[in-house]
């Protein structure tokens, strides 16, 4: 029998027209609550959607939603890797930040010229995200710490600490603004004109997110790691027991988490800002939470989830033009993934006890001949 | 709420001192002021934070109400956004048709820097950046040391003890600034004071304007150690001071808007004086500037003169020191006194 857990984080498969039923009942309940809050707000839903309708399907808007849904999505991944192994990094958060400091620095520096200089940028993101995630890995397999406590200190430590790089050595003074030297124009990640009759490109990483999605899929579903990382989230004793060297799993894990995480960081300081200031985004390892959560760890979900995540978060200034609240959005965000929540619970439910009365039918059917002849 | 007088007697000083507008703004083309379409984005916490930018909200209502405005259009930011979505904010303003686009806060720099270049023929404002330039972008700044000046000149008048505090909410330029003015004004006063300084956090650690129990502890630590007086320049954190202030008997000064009629009711009484930024003067200003035509591009700087800051003399704890404080203003508007900002 799955556990909760199992189901949540989407180890157990939903198959046949169950698989299409538990989104699409999502989707119900989540409309149909965000209908009930609209209304009393004393706001028309229909032409609250039909606004969010018009507003996504413009290229100005597909091109901003791509670009949000890039660092959202490699966030995901970075949780998701955890999760297939029940391990919980709530430190993405911090590990993207202060991998996106240091990087910044670094890049701002400019000691190598123009792609050189991207390279060794995103290099160093990945080492630093890697090595603060490690630090939460190392603490639980020597000290038994659990990672959901150590990651969620480390935040704050990776906070104080980019504070402290910032204002000591990266530095430099803009108008008001404190932040790191801005990388020089050779360094910048050159955006892709995707989206036809947008004015702005789409952010260069959508191929690395493309990539790594990839990645994800292979590194679980055809390798030994990544059978090995299953294994020890469906059952500890059961990995120990087939071979599995789980301690050297859990740091090897978090350190992989940990170097995807300091990438989702990269879309915005490559891409956009080309500079780590108090502008930065911040949240994006809680975000990646959430659509980890919505697409159920699966590559293709989660892609789905961050670009409805990235529709969501750019959709407040179209509201916002029909003097709808933006606090609807976050609302809206949270109800669609407690929907999907709850959806899947109840299909997969549903699946079990179906089940149970299909065994239960079985083994009541041949006793009848055998009381019949009795 | 500060009173409609002021605002009234606030804009009248600056459009008197410009020589701009005479009276409030009645000579102008009424149908040019309905066709005009202004849209405000403002940062993190939008109308309604009793602070920064319910000030620019108040100087939009005032045009609205006096000039006989129609067309505004306000935008909120998310927190933790990225940079893109501050650009998507204003460029939407602007393809609406909105002109002028008023941004408020210097985190809509870098936002402003990149989209005011793809809209040549709109007008756009950003407050407190001097960094963001360009032919159709306006600078509105203010000289937030010289009304620290003043209340540090007050803390130094009604302190017993000959110490005082400064408590900033994060160590940002911006607030440094506060610290400089404040720190002038109690050694023009009395040279031997002692000025004890806390900042809360240090950027990009911006959680020091939304910590009231660490801003408490901080202004507690200065009381207990013999200041009198403190003065807080840390947004939401403020409530902190004061309360500490409560605990302590002591007084507080307060920063942006006139907090002695803002704070929570049960501190009030302990606000000596508060230093105001004027965010709606300069809006207000800056709007009819562009109504009848004499909008500049570039830096403006509302200092004492323009009425951009100020002090304010609310319950009437200054009463007695009041004509003090109007000669050392007097005396900084006309050179006399130098005020650095840092």
């Amino acid at each position: 029998m799955s556990s909760f857990l199992d189901r949540l984080t989407g180890r157990v498969r939903l198959g046949g027209w169950l698989a299409v039923a538990a989104p699409v009942i999502a989707i119900l309940f989540a409309v149909l609550i965000t209908s009930a809050v609209l209304l009393v707000a004393g706001n028309d839903p229909v032409e609250a959607f039909r606004t969010l309708a018009d507003y996504g399907s413009q290229p100005p808007t597909m091109a901003l939603i791509l670009n949000t849904s890039v660092g959202y999505y490699i966030s995901a991944l970075a949780v998701a890797v955890g999760f297939r192994m029940n391990l919980f990094n709530i430190g993405v958060d911090g590990q993207y930040r202060l991998a996106a400091v240091v990087a910044a620095g670094l890049g701002g520096a400019a000691v190598l010229p123009g792609v050189l200089n991207i390279v060794l940028t995103i290099v160093c993101a990945v080492v630093v995200g890697a090595l603060w995630a490690a630090i939460a890995g190392v603490l639980k397999v020597t000290r038994g710490v659990s990672e959901v406590i150590s990651t969620i200190m480390l935040n704050a430590i990776a906070t104080g600490v980019g504070s402290w790089l910032v204002s000591n050595y990266f530095g430099v003074l803009n108008g008001n603004d404190l932040a790191t030297r801005p990388i020089p124009d050779d360094a910048h990640v050159p955006g892709i004109p995707l989206v036809a009759g947008a004015p702005q490109p789409v952010n260069g990483f959508i191929v690395l997110a493309v990539i790594l999605g990839a990645a994800y899929y292979v590194l679980l579903n055809r390798t030994r790691f990544g059978f090995d990382l299953r294994a020890t989230g469906q059952s500890e004793t059961a990995a120990v027991a087939s071979g599995v060297n789980v301690r050297r799993m859990v740091v090897a894990t978090m350190v992989i988490s940990g170097a995807v995480a300091g990438l989702s960081g990269m879309p915005e300081l490559l891409g956009a800002s080309f500079k780590y200031s108090n502008n930065f985004p911040t949240g994006l390892g809680f975000t990646g939470i959430a659509i980890a959560l919505l697409g159920r760890n699966n590559p293709v979900g989660m892609a789905v989830g961050a670009l409805l995540w990235a529709f969501l978060d750019t959709s407040s200034d179209a509201l916002q033009l029909l003097n709808i609240s933006k606090e609807i959005v976050q609302i809206m965000q949270g109800v669609i993934v407690l929907s999907v929540i709850v959806a899947y619970e109840l299909v997969h439910r549903y699946r079990i006890v179906a089940e149970q009365r299909r065994v239960s039918r079985e083994l009541a059917a041949p006793a009848e001949p055998e009381g019949a002849a009795a | 709420m500060r009173s409609i007088a002021m605002v009234l007697a606030g804009v009248a000083l600056v459009t008197a001192s410009c020589g701009r507008v005479p009276g409030t703004g009645a000579t102008i083309e009424t149908d040019y002021a309905k066709s005009l379409r202004v849209g405000l984005a403002y940062d993190i916490g939008g109308r309604g934070d009793q602070s920064f930018n319910d000030a620019a909200a108040d100087g939009l209502d005032e045009v609205r109400r006096s000039l006989g405005l129609l067309q505004i259009k306000e935008f909120e930011a998310q927190p933790g956004e990225p940079l893109s979505s501050k650009q998507q904010r204003l460029q939407t303003l602007a393809e609406n048709g909105y002109s002028p686009v008023i941004a408020v806060g210097y985190a809509y720099s870098d936002a402003v820097r990149t989209v005011a270049p793809r809209y040549p023929h709109t007008k756009f404002a950003i407050i407190d950046d001097r960094a963001a330039s360009g032919p159709n972008v306006a600078n509105l700044l203010f000289a937030e040391e010289q009304g620290s000046f003043l209340v540090g000149a007050a803390a130094a008048m009604k302190s017993k003890t000959g110490d005082v505090g400064f408590v900033g909410g994060v160590q940002s330029p911006l607030i440094k600034k506060f610290e400089a003015g404040y720190r002038q004004g109690v050694k023009y006063m009395n040279p031997k004071a002692k000025v004890r300084v806390a900042y809360l956090t240090r950027p990009p650690d911006l959680t020091g304007f939304d910590n009231p129990a660490k801003a408490r502890q901080a202004a507690k630590a200065m009381y207990d150690g013999g200041a009198d007086v403190v003065y807080q320049a840390a947004g939401a954190s403020g409530a902190g001071v004061f309360q500490a202030a409560k605990d302590a008997g002591r007084w507080a000064i307060g920063v942006d808007s006139d907090q002695a009629k803002t704070a929570d009711p049960a501190v009030r009484d302990l606000i000596l004086t508060s230093m105001i930024k004027r965010v709606d003067v300069a809006v207000y200003d800056y709007i009819a500037a562009l109504m009848d035509g004499t909008v500049a591009s570039g830096p403006s700087v509302y200092d004492l003169k323009l009425g951009g800051v100020d002090y304010s003399s609310t319950g009437g704890h200054i009463k007695d020191i009041q004509p003090k404080l109007e000669q050392l203003k007097q005396e900084i508007i006309i050179g006399k006194i130098k005020v650095s900002p840092g």
